[in-house]
């Protein structure tokens, strides 16, 4: 008995799908190559210059930056939760087992989806320039991002609730807001809380540079060193920085692995 | 029966953690001036929202290269070269990174720790820096967005690495394979999709940071946006923060149609 394997299909064989998919890779390297400019000289001794600056950090700056540190936590935690507490009732609305309305969900997500296509420094350039230099800009930026994002997170943890005791409280004759109250929220409370330090940890992060466009906290800094030349001061502003995300990170883990 | 006595520290936690919750939203609210608001302000909103329902068109292509749509390829050109630069990158460091015991490691340890150095280095002190070596232009945005992408791509690579099945790659020592040949025949192939979908979900994060690149002047469509605001043309701000929006929405649905495909 003679048998034969079963010959691929030319397609499969010679991996057409593949190889286009990487030709077509290739070939938009190159064009945003071009685009971008890459291949200009790189002076490695202005590069390692400023590295060499920055390797003998002014300590005495350190007094200096405290304040302007712990401001930028400050308006992290203000923006998260300003941001956070608005985002509850415009999850509920676009939640598909809140609102039985497709059309209402839909308006609701289609616009909450272009609030949260603008990056927060966008944000921050446009609330300096209606609000004015300070770290009330900032944390307007930050409460709108912190809006978009929380929105998604929470009307997503929101759908994939348990069904039973929300049609168990329609059942018994309980309206909307009780069902809310009593099969909702005791559900999504944890991950909500841990949504709430996830996104202070990203804030954290965005507040430190939100200053460079002059929204207030460390990020002034930044700009003044840099404008001066005072790298050895700018690395102090870094590491500075550093240490206030690494603990703020590892506070926020430590606190949501107590939550989950 | 009984009821056992909770102990004092039991029943007060609840009131000890919010009060604490309490005095750190105080210490926090304390910190921010709300009476600063410029007089102009609603004047300046109302323009800049009549910006955005009136946009100058004529900005959107002129055809020598000022223009909004060549700003804004420069912009994906950026993300997408980033992007890709660090995929590659972060593969060795996710490795390195990876735990692949029970055990403390001294290996992963000091993996991780040098990730996350990477990863809270701020993108655009990273951008001013590499302006100084190659000028100003979207070159010094490709090489900032390159190196902090490798930190937050080399973490979820290495978590991905941790939680694959090991049972492919055990087979093929034990069926005399050497730690190359379990690389590339068990290891790779598993990981591989999951490295795909990162990197497209990267990408999506890199086209919004590439966005305000400009603001340092690294290329991209920042600095016609930090331009126009400080000219106060409202109806360029309104294009411009239009094109962005379509952009990052754009992107952001096909990375998603790709993504769900991958992962099917």
């Amino acid at each position: 008995m003679k048998q034969s394997i079963p010959k691929r299909p030319m397609m499969k064989e010679w991996h057409v799908i593949g190889f286009t998919i990487f030709l077509l890779l290739v070939f938009a390297v190159i064009l945003s190559a071009q685009a971008t400019g890459v291949g200009q000289d790189f002076s490695s001794e202005q590069f390692f210059d400023l590295w060499a600056k920055m390797a003998n950090p002014d300590w005495s700056y350190i007094p200096d930056i405290i304040t302007p540190l712990l401001q930028t936590i400050q308006m992290a935690i203000v923006g998260t939760l300003i941001g956070c507490v608005a985002a509850i009732p415009v999850a509920l609305v676009s939640a598909s087992n809140i609102v039985r309305n497709p059309y209402v969900r839909g308006v609701v997500r289609f616009i909450m989806n272009l609030v949260r296509s603008i990056p927060e420094m966008l944000l921050a350039a446009l609330f300096v320039a209606v609000v004015g230099i300070g770290a009330l800009s900032g944390v307007c930026a930050l409460s709108v991002f912190s809006f978009g994002m929380m929105f998604k997170l929470l009307y997503e943890a929101i759908e994939t609730v348990d069904q039973g005791p929300i049609e168990a409280m329609r059942a018994a004759g309980g309206n909307r807001n009780q069902v809310i109250v009593f099969a909702v929220i005791p559900q999504v409370l944890n991950q909500y809380l841990s949504f709430f330090l996830y996104t202070l940890e990203i804030n954290v992060r965005a507040s430190a540079v939100l200053g460079y466009l002059g929204a207030g906290g460390i990020g002034l800094y930044l700009n003044t060193t840099l404008e001066m030349f005072r790298y050895d001061r700018t690395a102090v502003v870094i590491l500075g920085i550093l240490v206030v995300v690494v603990l703020v990170d590892a506070l926020s883990n430590k606190l949501r692995e107590a939550l989950s | 029966m009984m009821v056992k006595k909770r102990s004092f520290y039991e029943q007060s936690r609840p009131y000890i953690i919010s009060l604490i919750v309490l005095l750190i939203v105080i210490w926090a609210f304390s910190g921010i001036q709300f009476s600063g608001i410029k007089s102009s302000a609603g004047q300046i909103l109302g323009s800049i929202f009549s910006g955005l329902f009136h946009p100058d068109w004529s900005y959107v292509y002129s055809g020598h290269g000022e223009d909004l749509v060549s700003a804004l390829i420069e912009t994906l050109a950026i993300a997408f070269l980033g992007t890709i630069i660090s995929s590659f990158i972060a593969v060795p460091f996710a490795f390195w990174a990876a735990r692949t015991t029970k055990k403390f490691s001294v290996r992963s340890s000091s993996g991780k720790f040098v990730l996350t150095v990477i990863r809270v280095f701020p993108e655009l002190v990273l951008a001013i820096m590499f302006i100084k070596a190659v000028g100003p232009g979207a070159f010094a945005g490709v090489l900032a967005m390159g190196v902090h992408s490798i930190g937050m791509m080399g973490k979820l690579f290495s978590e991905a690495i941790e939680n694959i099945d090991r049972g492919p790659e055990e087979a093929i020592i034990s069926a005399g394979g050497n730690r190359f040949d379990a690389l590339n025949w068990a290891t790779l192939p598993t990981v591989m999709p999951e490295f795909i979908n990162f990197t497209l979900y990267r990408f999506e994060i890199a086209v919004r940071s590439a966005s305000i690149l400009g603001i340092v002047g690294a290329g991209g469509v920042g600095a016609p946006l930090i331009f126009a605001l400080s000219t106060r043309s409202w109806s360029r701000v309104g294009i411009i923060l239009i094109g962005i929006v379509v952009m990052v929405t754009v992107i952001d649905w096909l990375s998603g149609t790709i993504r769900k495909q991958l992962l099917k």
